[in-house]
């Protein structure tokens, strides 16, 4: 049993867990963050991604105790209060959820490739990067619709911040 | 996964230290060891986690020379701008590995160290000439993939860093599995200044190796028509679901080709 | 169309709590004391339990129970059961093998469950299962059905020799062999239907609690169809009265059929809570599902289509065996049989039908439903077919469908089915149009400069969606009614829940079933609640499965709604001092038509509760139920073509268009259905470019993970033309013929075609993965 300290979507939390808890049952388990899935065993279907330090991660395969000192946002952590983050808007108006399983990490994955990526995403470097999300409902035609969306309203918006501040 | 006792090292020393605890374990990104021990099919007593030594991070470039510390995840190689002017194929290798998540964590001292037959930067290492740096010795690339999950390292060694002179053209290029996403045959081919030199991984049953057939008809002419007709032999290479060991003998010629299309363009 | 009402594309209301992590699946329930649960699985395709040693695992840390197939039968726990009957051609009936929850005496495939065990933590568990001895004495196992039946082969159930279930058939033999010995031309395939696995990215779960204060059971279970999970808990498995057993389906993530069957872990999990006294948890690992969830297709066929001088289908015959796996799941008779053979007449008008379908017993996952459910199978032999025909008799695949379509309604088919509207050309215009069909010889000549292969490909389907009605079913051998349930809930405020025996996994019902009271009754779609997925709540109901919440959950809803506005507008014609054949309902309002005298809704809902001032006699409160059994199947039909390039060096197929032109009669929300549609293609393509299941002879599964079985990803896949026209459906209220299944079922033939195409070649084995491809490439060259 080790003491894990973290900062989860901008709260410090810490908490005992055996050494072999994975980052994801601790969200889940331990926090009650559950909006983190597990879809497989082998880091490949990306339902549990989540943000540590500013990038995204698998968190079933890393242990939470790996994390301890790091700062983690989650699905949860993501829309501003009432306000949800252009991803989330996104993925809403463009239907790119069915079951919805897949969509947190969905939309993890999104948030931190729309950052990797200022100058702008297109349809095949979408496709790419979703390489390690596996969705079973949408044929990801609507999923790629949304960030294509998102991205284009985050570069508008960091366009209008850039205009504002000069 | 069973029970483990995790450590976080202080420095190199201090794993070192903590490596001679039971059956311990270096951990770095975890990308495949945390995998592995989560189906049990890996049980180290302890881990010992280098992956926040500061020492261990980072690319440097200094002239021809280029030196990757052994923490340097696959997202900082492939974005590394100083990486991209002076070898941009092994940058451009780095952002073919996994996925985004998977490239955050994942490292290159992890990836070598475990040797995986499908990995990429084996074949990279291999056909750079790149050395091994440990905190014991520094052992030649050609010297330090031994097999299957089999490297020269030995019992308390660790990887800190790898570093190469930067070849004049080089590029690689990667056949996945469509399932796992992982090589079924990669090729990276280079010409330095000792020559030509051409590495596959994901196709041979005792891991990454050099292909003397690319080699010398590469050697002849460093162009893509060098490799018309080139057969490469079936022999040695692995066969399973995925692909036959002629499928695989085939694809060599193809993205070796491709390879060095891509490094002269 | 308003704004919210049928027809319109309104985002969905459901979506809210899954993009902000507020869903809520069976794992991410917590119940105070609960305890988790790990099941010990053979090992073994085929191989006889000698001895079960718990003791080692009942001394771990943190275990509470280990739990054995024994105990369970002392209980009284009841086997699996097979749903459907199905006898065979010689009157004998389907030869069922005892399936226990927990093996007892013999395990017959790779993942059979053997022990439960209860722990505190998941971990826990895990490592006591690993310390539970079992002695096995391995037998020979089959895991190829064409195989399984020859003699000799080994006995997998006592009850059936040679591993036969069923030898069943349908149609007209005499007269399909008469056509075929006077036909001009005949066609003849072998076709093989690839292995899958349905992989919802939810993995089954399910969480079982015994209230012994109560005495009464509550479990939370990943199902398409909680009633029908209480119903044979209750009746078949005993383990508990209807009364004393709650099941809850709550948030779902994805089924494809794969969760509609119940499965031996939520029995096992519910009794385990009694033996143990603590609620017990159990969540699947994804190769623990790969292991054991119902696999999907698993059919070799032979089929003869004979054609006269004019390229007329005169007859068509099939011989089909089909996989059904170790076990019989819960449908699964009825997969190959009443939902595959009776489709076999496709959108075609062929005078004679003959089929027949052996069923067999393999070491193998049980073989159910999956997304399309008999009806893909039927496709693919039949659009295969078509398109070597064509190539045969030298005409355009489009002219040869052309030439056979159905073009009069109601249609009746030698293999039952009476499909009653369709307008074929129309889908196959629509979509030669949108794929640019006349553009296709330049293009091809184009990527011949590049040294790559295009190929096109085509595939006109016709499915049968809501299967009904239930006195038909029922004399065809199905154990339940295929009706469905609704009540329409109007509070005294006006605003509404909406009770539905659907369930929504993905489907999006929260949004579309408001949409349709929006239309009805005017209510804003955010005051009309839908409530699903749970015994205590919701009145009897049958479930989300073969496209059917639209075309019979939504004709419940409406028949109840008829019910609601019948009493709102005798109770505002009695406050409005109107004729009751005046009032209409518009816009939230209840109106006398033609004058400026309304209600507002909300006023007609609180009269009805308050009950001041009701017409002499009437009850109060303004809640009604309905149950509505369908006359008839729906037919949803369509045409998908799609466009391949090919690499020769590498055999990697890029599918660079695929078109899909649907007929789903009316349609509530465009947004969701196109959803459906890109969904069901995205997984016809995964059957035929990239997903298989492949057991060793041994009955190992070696596809037990996403290392090895290719799940499509988003770089696997284009962007999708799809469009709809519209014969609206005339057996149901609303005109819906349904769209969930459609994708799935129409797509594989379209991309195998477009693969033979583009490499001259007749056949190519599903998946066709790179290596097969560049294996056919080669084969051809040598």
């Amino acid at each position: 049993m080790s003491d894990v300290s973290l900062t989860v979507n901008g709260k410090r939390v810490s908490g005992s867990a055996e050494d072999r808890t994975l980052l994801v049952h601790f969200l889940r388990e331990h926090l009650g963050l559950t909006g983190t899935h597990v879809g497989c065993d082998t880091s490949q279907c990306g339902a549990c991604v989540v943000h540590v330090d500013g990038r995204a991660v698998k968190s079933c395969s890393m242990l939470a105790i790996q994390a301890s000192g790091s700062t983690v946002v989650t699905i949860e952590g993501l829309a501003n209060g009432a306000d949800l983050h252009p991803v989330q808007a996104a993925f809403k108006e463009h239907h790119g959820l069915q079951c919805g399983f897949c969509t947190p990490g969905m939309i993890m994955t999104a948030t931190d490739m729309i950052a990797r990526h200022p100058e702008g995403l297109d349809e095949p470097t979408v496709r790419a990067e979703l390489e390690g999300n596996i969705c079973r409902c949408t044929g990801y035609h609507n999923i790629v619709k949304a960030i294509l969306a998102a991205s284009e309203t985050m570069s508008k918006g960091a366009k209008g911040k850039a205009k504002q501040a000069a | 996964m069973y029970s483990v006792n995790y450590h976080r090292a202080s420095s190199v020393a201090d794993a070192a230290k903590q490596l001679k605890t039971g059956d311990a374990k270096l951990l770095s990104g975890g990308m495949t060891l945390i995998p592995a021990m989560k189906t049990r099919l890996a049980a180290p007593s302890d881990l010992v986690d280098v992956s926040r030594l500061k020492d261990l991070q980072g690319v440097k470039v200094s002239g021809k020379t280029v030196t990757i510390g052994a923490a340097t995840t696959h997202y900082d190689v492939s974005a590394d701008e100083k990486l991209k002017k002076a070898c941009p194929a092994l940058a451009h290798m780095a952002s073919l590995i996994g996925d985004p998540a998977v490239r955050h964590k994942g490292t290159i001292g992890g990836s070598i160290a475990n040797n995986d037959p499908a990995a990429d930067y084996p074949a990279a290492l291999l056909a750079l000439g790149a050395t091994i740096v440990t905190n014991k010795r520094e052992i030649a690339a050609d010297k330090f993939f031994k097999g299957l999950f089999e490297t020269a390292l030995k019992d308390g060694e660790i990887i800190t860093a790898v570093s190469f002179t930067a070849p004049a053209k080089a590029a690689y290029q990667k056949f996945r599995n469509p399932a796992s996403r992982y090589a079924i045959v990669g090729v990276f081919v280079a010409k330095g200044k000792d020559g030509v030199r051409a590495a596959v991984t994901g196709a041979g049953e005792d891991g990454v190796f050099r292909s003397k057939e690319v080699e010398a008809a590469l050697t002849k002419s460093f162009e893509a028509a060098a490799l018309d007709g080139l057969k490469v032999s079936a022999k040695g290479l692995m066969s399973d679901l995925h692909a036959s060991a002629d499928y695989r003998a085939n694809l060599i010629s193809v993205m070796a080709k491709r390879a060095v299309a891509a490094a002269n363009a | 169309m308003g704004i919210e009402g049928v027809g319109a594309r309104v985002a969905r209301k459901e979506d809210k709590r899954f993009i902000t992590g507020g869903g809520r699946y069976v794992d991410d329930m917590a119940v105070p004391g609960m305890k988790h649960a790990v099941f010990v699985r053979s090992p073994h395709a085929h191989a006889e339990i000698k001895k079960i040693d718990v003791k080692k695992a009942q001394a771990m840390p943190g275990v509470i129970g280990v739990l054995t197939g024994k105990e369970l039968k002392a209980d009284g726990i009841g086997n699996l059961i097979c749903g459907w009957m199905i006898h065979s051609k010689d009157g004998s009936p389907m030869k069922m093998g005892a399936w226990s929850p927990l093996a007892v005496d013999k395990v017959r495939y790779v993942g059979d469950a053997v022990v439960i065990v209860v722990a505190d933590t998941k971990g826990q568990a895990r490592d006591a299962a690993e310390a539970v001895e079992i002695t096995y004495k391995e037998l020979k196992a089959v895991v190829d059905a064409t195989k399984a039946i020859q003699p000799g082969a080994p006995q997998i159930h006592a009850e059936s020799d040679n591993n036969l279930i069923f030898d069943w058939e349908i149609g007209d033999a005499k007269a399909t062999d008469a056509a075929i010995k006077a036909a001009a031309h005949v066609t003849r395939m072998k076709i093989v239907n690839n292995r899958l696995v349905p992989n919802a990215m939810e993995p089954r779960a399910a969480l079982g609690h015994y209230d012994k204060a109560e005495d009464h059971y509550t479990c939370w279970t990943t199902s398409q169809n909680p009633h029908v999970a209480r119903l044979v808990m209750s009746a078949f498995y005993n383990v508990a009265p209807e009364n004393k057993l709650r099941v809850i389906a709550p948030d779902v993530g994805g089924g494809f059929g794969s969760k509609i069957y119940i499965y031996p872990e939520e029995i096992v999990c519910l009794w385990a809570s009694k033996k143990t006294g603590v609620p017990v948890k159990w969540v699947a690992d994804r190769t623990e599902s790969f292991l054991s969830d119902a696999h999907g297709r698993d059919h070799v066929s032979t089929v003869e289509m004979a054609f006269d001088r004019d390229n007329r289908i005169i007859g068509l015959k099939v011989d089909t065996i089909a996989n059904l796996g170790a076990y019989m799941s819960l449908f699964s008779s009825c997969v190959p049989t009443y939902l595959y053979a009776t489709l076999l007449s496709g959108q075609y008008d062929i005078p004679a039908i003959h089929a027949n379908v052996r069923t067999v017993y393999t070491n193998t996952a049980p073989v159910d439903a999956y997304r399309g459910a008999g009806r893909p199978e039927a496709t693919y032999l039949l659009e295969r077919t078509m398109e070597t025909a064509a190539r045969e008799l030298g005409v355009s695949p489009a002219e040869l469908r052309r030439r056979n379509f159905i073009k009069s309604f109601p249609h009746q088919t030698p293999v039952i089915m009476n499909y009653d509207a369709g307008d074929y050309n129309a889908s196959l215009d629509a979509a030669m149009k949108a794929a640019d069909y006349a553009g296709f010889t330049k293009r091809r000549a184009d990527a011949g400069k590049q040294g790559k292969l295009r190929g096109i490909g085509m595939s006109c389907y016709i499915e049968a969606c809501g299967i009904a009605p239930s006195a038909a079913v029922g004399s065809l051998g199905a154990g339940v009614g295929l009706w469905e349930s609704a009540e329409v809930r109007v509070n005294a405020v006006g605003t509404i829940e909406v009770l539905t025996g659907s369930h929504s996994h993905g489907q999006g019902h929260e949004t579309t079933f408001a949409q349709l009271v929006n239309q009805r009754l005017g209510v804003p779609i955010d005051s009309v609640s839908i409530v699903h997925g749970d015994t205590d709540k919701v009145q009897m109901g049958m479930g989300t499965y073969g496209s059917r919440s639209g075309a019979v959950g939504m004709s419940a809803v409406s028949k109840a709604l008829d019910k609601v506005e019948a009493k709102a507008k005798k109770i505002a014609a009695h406050l409005l001092e109107a004729d009751e054949g005046d009032i209409v309902i518009e816009n939230g309002e209840v109106k006398v038509a033609g004058t400026d005298k309304s209600l507002p809704w909300f006023q007609v809902a609180l009269a009805a509760y308050t009950a001041h001032n009701l017409p002499a006699g009437m009850e109060p409160g303004l809640k009604e139920t309905a149950f509505y059994d369908p006359a008839n199947f729906t037919f949803p039909a369509g045409c998908y073509i799609c466009e391949v390039e090919i690499d020769p060096e590498t055999g990697v197929t890029e599918i660079v268009q695929f078109v899909a032109a649907d007929d789903f009669g009316n349609i509530i929300n465009p947004m969701i259905v196109e959803g459906q549609v890109h969904g069901g293609i995205a997984q016809g393509v995964g059957q035929a470019l990239l997903e298989g299941a492949h057991y060793d002879g041994g009955g190992q599964l070696l596809t037990a993970s996403y290392m090895d079985y290719t799940m499509p990803r988003a770089g696997d896949l284009p962007s999708f033309k799809v469009s709809t026209s519209n014969t609206p459906c005339p057996s149901n209220p609303l005109g819906i013929k349904g769209c969930g299944e459609a994708g799935a079922i129409g797509s594989p033939p379209a991309v195998i075609n477009a693969i033979t195409d583009a490499l001259g070649i007749v056949d190519i084995a599903m998946p066709a993965s790179p290596s097969t491809v560049w294996s056919a490439i080669r084969a051809k060259k040598h």
